[in-house]
C-alpha cells in the first residue's frame, strides 16, 4: 500500500494536462510522458504566442537593467551636480538630468531593480498568505470557509489603493512597508482564486483515489490540490506582479511609499511633477518605464494564460 | 426578486459590520497612544485627556468599539485634527464632486468601451481587433497619474486648450475624467470583447443569420443585447475601482473630492478624517457590488435560481 502512494500523486498533472491543452499532438496523449512533458507543451504554445514572446523581451531587458545596473549604469544614482540640474537629453545624459543634476537613465536603471523586486516579493507575500487560506477554506468548506471567506468579503470591500493606503497608515512609509501593503492588497485574490480550483478539483476521481489508498489530509491538500492549481497561480502571479508595481509607484506618487532620495519610479514622478514646465523630461522617462515594465508583465501573463489554459482564449 | 434583493442586502451587513471593525482597528493599530495620536502631537495634555474622555479610550476596547459603532451611526465621524472642521461635513462637501468625477469617468470608459470592443470582436484577427487589443493592454498597464500628468503637459502646458486645475465648469471636468476613464474603458473594452465573441458563435446568433437578417441587425439586436449582460456586472466593479483611482487622479489634478481629502490626511496624519474617508469609501464600494448584484439579477433571471 505505501508503495503506491508516491505514483497516486502523478497521475493528476499527466492527466489533467494533455485534456486542457486540446489539440495537444496524439502521441502526448497516448504514451505516458514524464510530468515536465506538459511543461514542453506549453513551451511550444508559448513559442508561438507573439505577445508572449515582446512580453518576455521586454521583462528580460528590465530585469538584466536591474541587476546589472552598478554595471550599466552611466553615473552614480545618488551624485547631484547641481550646475547641471534639469538638464535635458543630451550626450552626456541620454535621459537628461533631475532637479538635483543627478542622471535620470542611471536612477531609472536603479529604479528598475527596486520596482522588478518589490512587485516579486509583495506577490510573494500575497501568494504565502492567500494561497493556503484558499486552499483550506475550498477543501474543508463548513466553518472554515465561512469565516475565512468573510474576512476576503471585507478585505474586497475597500478598493485597493485605499486598502494600500490604509496599510501603510498602519505601518508606516518605507519600502518594507510598501512591500507588505502591496501584497496584502493581493491576499484576496489568491485565496478566492484557489479556493475556486479547489471547489471543483476536490470532487474528481483522482482526489477520492488518494484518499482511499489512505493519503492524509496534509497530502492531499500540498500534493494533489496545490500542483493541480499551478497552472492558474502562474497565470494570476504574473499578471498581479505588474499592478503591485503599478500599486507601488502609486504610493510613492502620493509620497506615502518608498522616500526620496531613493531612485523609485513613483517617488521619481512625484518630484518631477513640480517641474512639469521647466523640465518635461523628468516626468516623461520614469513613467515610461513603469508603464513598459507592467506592460511587459501583462503581455506574458497573457499569452501564459493563453498557452495554459485554452479555454479562457477568446 | 424582493426576496433576492433581501437576500442581497442581508449579506451586506456581516460585510460591513467587518469593515467597521478594521476601520476601527487601523487607529488604535498604530503604535502609540490613540488619544495623542488623535490629538496631535503638539495638543496639551487637557485636549488629549478630553479626546481620551469624548472617545472613551479609557474604557476596554469592546466598549470603545461599540462608543465607534453608535457615533459612526448617528452620523458623527469625529472632527479634522487641523480645521477642528466636522468630518462629516468635509465628506458631505466633496463627495458629491468625487462623484461627478466617477460618474464622468464612467461615462468616457463606457463610450470608448464598449464600441471599441464590439468592433473587434465583429472585426477578429483583423487589424481592428490588434490595434483594440493593443491599446486595451497599454491602457490597463499605464500608471493612472503619470497619464494625468501627460494630459497636463500636452493639453494644458503645451497647447493650452483646457485647464489642469480647478472643478468649476465642464471643461475642467474633462482631463480628470480622461485620465480616469482610460483603465476602465480599457477593461470594458476587453470584456465586450470576449462577451460578445461568446454570443456571436451561439445557435440563435446562426438562426438570425440564417434567416437572412442584416449583420448590423443580428450584431446590434440580437447579439448585443445578451453580450452586454456580463458587462453590465463590470461596469458596476469598475464604478468602484473608478473611487480607488480617484484618488491618484484627484491629488493629480488638484481636484478637491475625497481621493484627495484622504491623501492629504494622510500624509499630514489627521485620524478621524482619514477613518470617516475610508469609512464613506468602503461603504459606496459594498453599496455599489449589492446595486451590481441586483441589476445583474434584473437582466438575467437566471441568476435568481442559482
Amino acid at each position: 500500500m505505501p508503495s503506491s502512494t508516491p505514483e497516486s500523486g502523478m497521475p493528476s498533472p499527466r492527466a489533467d494536462l494533455p485534456a486542457r491543452n486540446g489539440p495537444a499532438p496524439p502521441a502526448l496523449l497516448e504514451r505516458p510522458r514524464p510530468v515536465w512533458s506538459a511543461g514542453v507543451v506549453v513551451w511550444r504554445q508559448l513559442r508561438r504566442s507573439r505577445s508572449a514572446h515582446l512580453g518576455l523581451g521586454i521583462l528580460t531587458t528590465f530585469a538584466l537593467c536591474g541587476l546589472l545596473a552598478p554595471v550599466l549604469a552611466p553615473y552614480d544614482p545618488y551624485a547631484s551636480d547641481l550646475e547641471r540640474s534639469l538638464r535635458p537629453p543630451s550626450r552626456e545624459h541620454w535621459l537628461g538630468t533631475d532637479e538635483l543634476g543627478r542622471d535620470i537613465l542611471s536612477r531609472i536603471l536603479y529604479g528598475a531593480r527596486l520596482s522588478m523586486g518589490i512587485g516579486t516579493i509583495a506577490v510573494g507575500i500575497g501568494v504565502v498568505l492567500g494561497v493556503p487560506i484558499g486552499l483550506f477554506s475550498g477543501y474543508f468548506g463548513g466553518w472554515v470557509d465561512l469565516v475565512a471567506q468573510r474576512v476576503v468579503d471585507v478585505l474586497l470591500a475597500f478598493p485597493s489603493t485605499v486598502l494600500a493606503i490604509l496599510m501603510v497608515v498602519i505601518l508606516g512609509v518605507g519600502l518594507q512597508n510598501v512591500m507588505i501593503a502591496v501584497g496584502v492588497v493581493s491576499v484576496p485574490t489568491y485565496a478566492r482564486l484557489v479556493r475556486a480550483q479547489v471547489l471543483s478539483l476536490k470532487e474528481q476521481a483522482f482526489v477520492e483515489a488518494a484518499r482511499a489508498l489512505g493519503a492524509g489530509t496534509g497530502r492531499i491538500l500540498f500534493r494533489h490540490l496545490l500542483p493541480n492549481t499551478v497552472a492558474v497561480l502562474i497565470v494570476q502571479t504574473t499578471l498581479q506582479v505588474g499592478s503591485a508595481i503599478l500599486s507601488a509607484a502609486a504610493l510613492g506618487f502620493l509620497g506615502l511609499g518608498v522616500q526620496q532620495p531613493t531612485a523609485e519610479w513613483g517617488a521619481m514622478l512625484s518630484t518631477a511633477r513640480q517641474y512639469i514646465q521647466l523640465a518635461p523630461h523628468t516626468l516623461v522617462f520614469p513613467g515610461l518605464a513603469i508603464l513598459l515594465t507592467v506592460l511587459g508583465f501583462n503581455l506574458f501573463g497573457d499569452g501564459l494564460r493563453d498557452a495554459l489554459d485554452p479555454r479562457l482564449r477568446l | 426578486m424582493w426576496r433576492y434583493l433581501a437576500k442581497r442586502l442581508l449579506l451586506a451587513v456581516p460585510v460591513l459590520f467587518g469593515v467597521s471593525v478594521v476601520v476601527f482597528a487601523a487607529i488604535r493599530l498604530i503604535p502609540g497612544d490613540p488619544a495623542q495620536i488623535m490629538a496631535g502631537q503638539a495638543a496639551t495634555q487637557e485636549v488629549v485627556e478630553e479626546i481620551r474622555r469624548s472617545l472613551g479610550l479609557d474604557q476596554p476596547l469592546p466598549v470603545q468599539y461599540l462608543y465607534f459603532l453608535r457615533n459612526v451611526l448617528r452620523g458623527d465621524l469625529g472632527r479634522s485634527l487641523f480645521n477642528g472642521a466636522p468630518v462629516v461635513e468635509e465628506l458631505g462637501q466633496r463627495f458629491p464632486r468625487t462623484v461627478r468625477l466617477a460618474l464622468a469617468s464612467m461615462a468616457v470608459a463606457t463610450l470608448i468601451g464598449i464600441p471599441a470592443g464590439i468592433a473587434a470582436a465583429t472585426h477578429r484577427l483583423s487589424w481592428v481587433d490588434t490595434l483594440v487589443m493593443v491599446l486595451a493592454l497599454v491602457g490597463v498597464s499605464i500608471p493612472v497619474f503619470w497619464l494625468g500628468l501627460n494630459l497636463i503637459l500636452v493639453f494644458s502646458v503645451r497647447l493650452g486648450w483646457l485647464p489642469a486645475f480647478g472643478y468649476e465648469t465642464w471643461r475642467h471636468l474633462v482631463l480628470p475624467s480622461v485620465t480616469l476613464g482610460t483603465a476602465s474603458a480599457a477593461v470594458i473594452a476587453r470584456m465586450t470583447r470576449s462577451s460578445m465573441l461568446e454570443v456571436l458563435g451561439q445557435d440563435y446568433v446562426r438562426t438570425a443569420r440564417a434567416k437572412g437578417l442584416p449583420e448590423r441587425a443580428v450584431v446590434y439586436r440580437h447579439a448585443l443585447r445578451n453580450a452586454l449582460i456580463p458587462v453590465v456586472t463590470i461596469l458596476g466593479l469598475q464604478l468602484g475601482t473608478l473611487l480607488s483611482g480617484a484618488v491618484l487622479t484627484e491629488t493629480v489634478f488638484a481636484w478637491p473630492g475625497i481621493g484627495r481629502l484622504l491623501v492629504d490626511a494622510v500624509l499630514a496624519r489627521d485620524y478621524p478624517v482619514i477613518q470617516g474617508t475610508v469609512l464613506l469609501i468602503a461603504a459606496t464600494f459594498v453599496a455599489l457590488n449589492v446595486a451590481v448584484d441586483v441589476l445583474y439579477a434584473l437582466l438575467d433571471p437566471r441568476i435568481r435560481y442559482a
